[in-house]
């Protein structure tokens, strides 16, 4: 009953539900403004072509699956031993004066072995490796990473790789006698026949330049990394497979090809590319950026759900009608909720599909995600949005005046974002604003959680969140409730 | 219009607190890049000044407030029945919102800046500062004016500051993208505070402080007009 009178009061007040109206056509005509403004193409050498969809893994994450494959079929169990060293990479133009070809270091360089449900970009793996700057590790899925304890500074290393049914498990050691398990890993639905060997890889030079505006200018340069593999076991019956390549190559492959070469018993392969999740490109909360302008019309509806009943003595009717303060605020706070809730879920409702279609003509293709990850985001936003009009609504009703109350909300939700992301102050310090404020929230949005195994920038810049999902989205939420709570209680103070 | 701002004045001083403690509050936030330090910062008179952008939201909310808060309680009608000449209300409002805001927002920078090395640069990304806050302050005034709804006039104005570099990231043209920069008021405050590497801004920062200028004047303009053409009754 009381429910309705609230749900009633809210509905015929045109100034109200326009709002919520404005609010949810804010965000889908901005993800539509980014839609239609953005656009794909990529370079096979010097042809430009429509882009092609990332490789996938079995989860459904976009992935970066390119290296030199030095292979051989392993029908059911066996293994794969080898002395992995002399990891050097070759990096291409890079600064100051970004004319020469120089050898470096490159720290996620890998070089090891691996056994892989074939030879296709995206398919099932596990591997050992050798990286440039963090010693030995274990991988597989793309996205899992395990170090191997005493190795961490290692720059050679002999590495072991053993098949057992579904079950991968890698050893390391410094001597090739003392063995040392790393992890064991379960590749599900591993078929009998696989292929293993020796790989290399090498991502992208990166530099990272701090701009004087805040955030960072990252550039990135063609890279090839070389290994030398000894005591190799099985000894011989190697063939190159350059998976995740295509037919381009760059000035340096044409006179260095990828691939391997073998003298005196020591094999030596180079490669480019990398192993790893992808994180570079359009991700989808992207399209839900217009959340932040949305918000402000909410808060305003919010903030005038609780004060208006304060200036037009409202309350003391409303009070007469039900004589318990708590439950009018926890009814109007429910009432606040549930309509953000619905402006939020019509706006995202509506986003996603209309966006997704207008990038698909535009030849985008958004980062793929797992399905429950996209899920997660969507539904997040709506609930980040019911939040946040119960946040506004619990500042209306303990400030009761409009002015403070927005500006309040405003400050501590929609600011701290921007401060963060879009000037000055210090990325740890901007992390902190993500931690400690209701903003915290929009981490629900971020798509792609932070990787420690990557070279890219990750940053609150680069739209990475300090807080996970749904710890972030907790934050608000107990904004929310304590906004209410002192709100009923300075209204059953005075209300007795 | 001497009389219009003695009213004006006793108004503001017999209220309860809500102006000063406004504007006390844009102190401290204004003030707040005092503890940022910035001593490894490219460019630390931007960091310092980033309170700025703290600042002007309880600016622009007192300027709301002055005016639009009269609505609200129905003074207004009082108000203009005393001052029946809208310009002289509202520029009584105005100069008096000048006053208020100028010592508040000369204490939150000078603050905010005072332990860095005086120098050109500094001084005149002071000084603008301290101008931009006035006529923030102003912008709310006049949106107040034009909206009547202090919750909806202070919406609108907030969303103009925080909001439209967000929205001007997303437009895809990067000509429309610098076009929009050079009009837009929001974009000023953080060129008035560069003082690294300003050229590659796609404006300077006088003529930035011009735009939010001309935005205000615009502001206060639709809030006069609005002041003589609707009742105050409804």
């Amino acid at each position: 009953m009381m429910l309705r009178a609230e749900w009633i009061k809210l509905r015929t007040v045109p100034g109200w539900l326009a709002g919520l109206v404005v609010a949810a056509l804010l965000v889908v005509a901005l993800g539509c403004l980014f839609a239609s403004g953005t656009s794909m193409s990529c370079m096979a050498g010097n042809r430009e072509v429509a882009c092609p969809p990332p490789p996938t893994n079995a989860a459904g994450l976009g992935v970066d699956d390119k290296f030199a494959f030095t292979n051989q079929a392993l029908d059911g169990n066996g293994s794969i031993t080898a002395k992995v060293g002399a990891l050097t990479s070759t990096i291409t133009y890079p600064p100051p004066n970004h004319n020469q070809i120089v050898p470096g270091i490159l720290p996620w360089s890998k070089a090891g072995l691996i056994v892989k449900n074939g030879t296709g970009p995206g398919a099932d793996y596990a591997a050992v490796l050798l990286t440039g700057a963090h010693g030995v590790r274990m991988q597989s899925a793309f996205t899992h990473d395990q170090a191997a304890p005493g190795f961490a500074s290692a720059k050679e290393a002999w590495l072991r790789l053993s098949r057992s049914g579904d079950n991968i498990t890698g050893y390391v050691s410094a001597d090739g006698t003392t063995w040392q398990k790393i992890d064991t890993v379960r590749l599900d639905g591993l078929p009998a026949a696989v292929r293993i060997g020796l790989f290399v890889t090498s991502p992208g030079g990166l530099t990272v330049d701090e701009k004087p505006q805040g955030g960072h200018a990252v550039a990135v340069r063609f890279t090839q990394s070389t290994a030398e593999f000894s005591q190799v076991s099985p000894a011989s019956g190697w063939n190159d497979t350059l998976v995740g390549y295509g037919d381009y190559r760059t000035g340096w492959e044409q006179t260095h090809p990828p691939g391997h070469t073998e003298s005196g018993g020591v094999i030596t392969v180079s490669g480019s590319g990398d192993i790893a999740p992808l994180t570079d490109g359009v991700a989808v909360e992207r399209i839900l950026t217009g959340v932040f302008l949305g918000l402000l019309p909410l808060i305003v509806v919010a903030v005038l759900w609780g004060t208006a009943e304060f200036r037009h003595r409202m309350i003391a009717t409303t009070l007469v009608a039900m004589p318990h303060p708590a439950r009018v605020a926890g009814v109007k706070a429910l009432v606040a909720w549930l309509a953000s809730l619905i402006a939020g879920l019509v706006a995202v409702g509506v986003t996603l599909p209309v966006t997704t279609r207008i990038l698909h003509a535009n030849g985008v293709i958004l980062l793929p995600v797992p399905w429950p990850t996209t899920v997660r985001v969507a539904v997040g936003t709506a609930l980040l949005l019911s939040l946040a009009g119960v946040f506004a609504y619990g500042m209306g009703i303990l400030l009761r005046r409009a002015v403070p109350a927005v500006v309040a909300v405003t400050a501590l939700l929609v600011a701290p974002p921007i401060l963060a992301v879009t000037s000055v102050l210090p990325p740890d310090l901007g992390a902190w604003l993500l931690r400690l404020t209701p903003a915290a929230a929009f981490a629900i949005q971020q798509s792609i959680p932070a990787y420690p195994q990557l070279s890219l920038p990750q940053t609150t810049f680069d739209g990475y969140y300090p807080l996970s999902p749904w710890a972030g989205l907790a934050v608000l939420a107990l904004y929310a409730v304590a906004a209410v709570a002192a709100g009923t209680r300075r209204l059953r103070r005075e209300a007795s | 219009m001497t009389a219009a701002l003695r009213g004006e004045w006793v108004k503001l001083r017999t209220a309860p607190a809500g102006l000063a403690v406004t504007l006390l509050l844009a102190a401290g936030l204004t003030a707040v890049g005092a503890a940022l330090g910035g001593g490894d910062a490219i460019d630390p008179v931007q960091l310092r000044l980033l309170g700025v952008r703290l600042g002007q939201a309880a600016v622009a909310a007192a300027g709301v407030q002055l005016i639009a808060g009269e609505y609200g309680t129905g003074l207004i009608r009082m108000s203009l029945l005393a001052v029946p000449r809208r310009t002289h209300l509202l520029a009584a409002k105005a100069t008096l919102l000048t006053a208020g805001v100028l010592p508040v927002a000369v204490l939150g920078v000078g603050i905010a800046v005072l332990t860095l090395p005086p120098s050109g640069p500094l001084l005149r990304a002071a000084a603008e500062s301290i101008l931009y806050l006035i006529l923030i302050g102003l912008l709310g005034l006049g949106v107040g004016a034009a909206v009547r709804s202090s919750a909806a006039a202070v919406g609108i104005v907030l969303a103009l500051l925080y909001l439209m570099p967000i929205l001007l990231q997303m437009i895809p043209d990067p000509d429309w993208q610098r076009a929009l920069y050079r009009l837009t008021p929001a974009t000023a405050v953080q060129v008035i505070a560069t003082t690294v590497d300003a050229a590659a801004l796609p404006i300077g920062p006088w003529p930035a402080l011009g735009v939010v200028a001309a935005w205000t004047v615009f502001a206060l303009a639709i809030g006069v007009f609005t002041l003589h053409r609707r009742s105050a009754i409804r």
